[in-house]
């Protein structure tokens, strides 16, 4: 009852529910997906209890339906990450989120000798192995591993 | 080729390849082929390489092209704290082709998206350095008559030899065997063992220089003292990777010795007279392959 009843409180009638975002994640998320820049009502819980993370996070994004290639950048911070499309109350689709093939301005080269990191240019890797995270640089061709992730 | 830039070894199909050395083949013939007469080329020098402008603009004269440039950073508006983008715009204004080299890695891909004409890359960081691939290419086809089925041995600074890495990628289009010759701390990185062994390229690991009877191209590196975190380990290894003539005796008629050159020491200079030795030879074939992808580029050929 009380599961129910914290629903209610935060439902969105048409939108975006992303669930399972690791807690210290969640303003990564929103950064990325830009959701501090657009004018929808947004709702999040931070640090909310979760079996599988220990911590959790959730977004909940009114009359906003992502494209696949817009929800798989978070797939590098929240990559278990699940996605609840919700219209008229309903949650009509469930979606996992995807490693890219490609990964456009969200990950900085981690070689200072590469020009990304010297001269103002958005940063591009081709992904080379999605288990291991290794992403290769499209400008120095080094490989940044996920020991070595940063953000832009 | 035509109007595409030359930035990573990889750019290149083994086809392409084939043909920028059989070009290179028809320049060293006619050596004297202005056919760019009208054409302007400008030579980015971002970090002084006296050798490798030398040999560019050697070919680019030979061509008859003029050239534009400068020669390092602090002739040139960077010091002035210009970025690449800006300066590669105002150029590419000017130039009909740019050759540019660069201390950071990647400047080269990234001026080849800025510039409106094509860039070859002379150079950028540890990155790439295709023109030096190729015409070690050419060099080891040239003495060869070949580049399928060779035995090659890599020897030196394996770890972080931008030339050894580039034209291990560019023979493996043409099943070779290769021997890397390195001490542990300097060995061959691991992205390059998967990437041959994915491509089911046989290769030995051996930190000794033997079984050289084996080989049909030597080709050295530098060892540097500053590569290694314990200069001890420097002074313990550096002999073993310095070659002398009398280790040639057994080896193969067809062996030539390759170097990317300048050398220190790692070849005795009591090599320099053997038939075996080509490094010489191999800087001079530079200018041909250099005009073979200028004029490749340029659609001339
Ligand atoms: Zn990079």
């Amino acid at each position: 009852m009380t599961q129910h009843k914290q629903l209610q409180v935060s439902a969105i009638e048409n939108g975006t529910v992303i669930d399972h975002i690791p807690a210290e994640s969640l303003f990564v998320v929103i950064n990325i997906l830009g959701l501090d820049t657009i004018p929808n009502q947004i709702t999040f819980g931070a640090n909310l209890d979760s079996r599988k993370l220990g911590k959790k996070a959730i977004i909940k994004v009114s009359d906003k339906f992502f494209e696949d290639s817009e929800i798989n950048k978070i797939s590098l911070v929240a990559p278990h990450a699940k996605l609840n499309i919700i219209r008229d109350y309903e949650v009509v689709e469930k979606r996992d989120v995807e490693i890219p093939d490609e990964i456009i301005g969200i990950v900085k080269c981690f070689n200072p000798k590469c020009i990304t990191n010297n001269e103002f240019i958005k940063t591009r890797f081709r992904v080379e192995d999605k288990n291991d995270l290794m992403l290769k640089c499209h400008y120095c061709e080094k490989i940044t591993s996920r020991s070595e992730l940063k953000m832009v | 080729m035509k109007n595409k830039s030359l930035v990573s070894i990889s750019d290149y199909s083994r086809d392409e390849i084939l043909h920028i050395l059989e070009l290179a083949a028809h320049f060293e013939a006619n050596p004297n082929q202005p056919v760019m007469r009208d054409k302007v080329v400008a030579s980015l020098f971002f970090e002084p390489s006296t050798r490798t402008r030398l040999s560019f603009e050697t070919a680019i004269n030979r061509l008859g092209a003029r050239v534009i440039g400068f020669s390092d950073s602090a002739s040139s508006s960077t010091s002035k704290g210009e970025t690449v983008k800006d300066t590669i715009k105002m150029v590419s204004n000017y130039a009909d082709l740019i050759v540019m080299r660069h201390p950071l890695e990647g400047s080269a891909r990234y001026a080849s998206e800025q510039a409106d004409v094509p860039v070859i890359n002379a150079g950028d960081g540890a990155n790439q350095h295709p023109t030096q691939t190729l015409l070690d290419l050419y060099s080891i086809q040239k003495t060869q008559g070949t580049l399928e089925n060779l035995t090659v041995f890599m020897v030196g600074d394996l770890k972080y030899g931008r030339t050894v890495h580039s034209l291990l990628m560019a023979l493996s289009h043409f099943n070779p065997r290769f021997h890397f010759v390195a001490p542990a701390e300097l060995a061959i990185p691991k992205e390059y063992k998967i990437f041959l062994e994915k491509k089911n390229i046989a290769f030995v690991e051996q930190t000794e220089m033997n079984n050289l009877d084996k080989a049909d191209i030597l080709y050295m590196t530098r060892v540097q003292k500053e590569r290694f975190s314990d200069p001890m380990e420097y002074e313990r290894v550096k002999n073993a990777y310095v070659l002398k003539n009398a280790m040639l005796a057994n080896t193969k008629e067809n062996l030539r010795v390759l170097h990317p050159l300048p050398r220190v020491n790692e070849i005795h200079t009591d090599v320099d007279a053997s038939p075996k030795a080509y490094y010489f030879k191999q800087a001079e074939n530079g200018v041909y392959t250099r005009m073979a992808i200028i004029a490749a580029i340029m659609g001339l050929k």
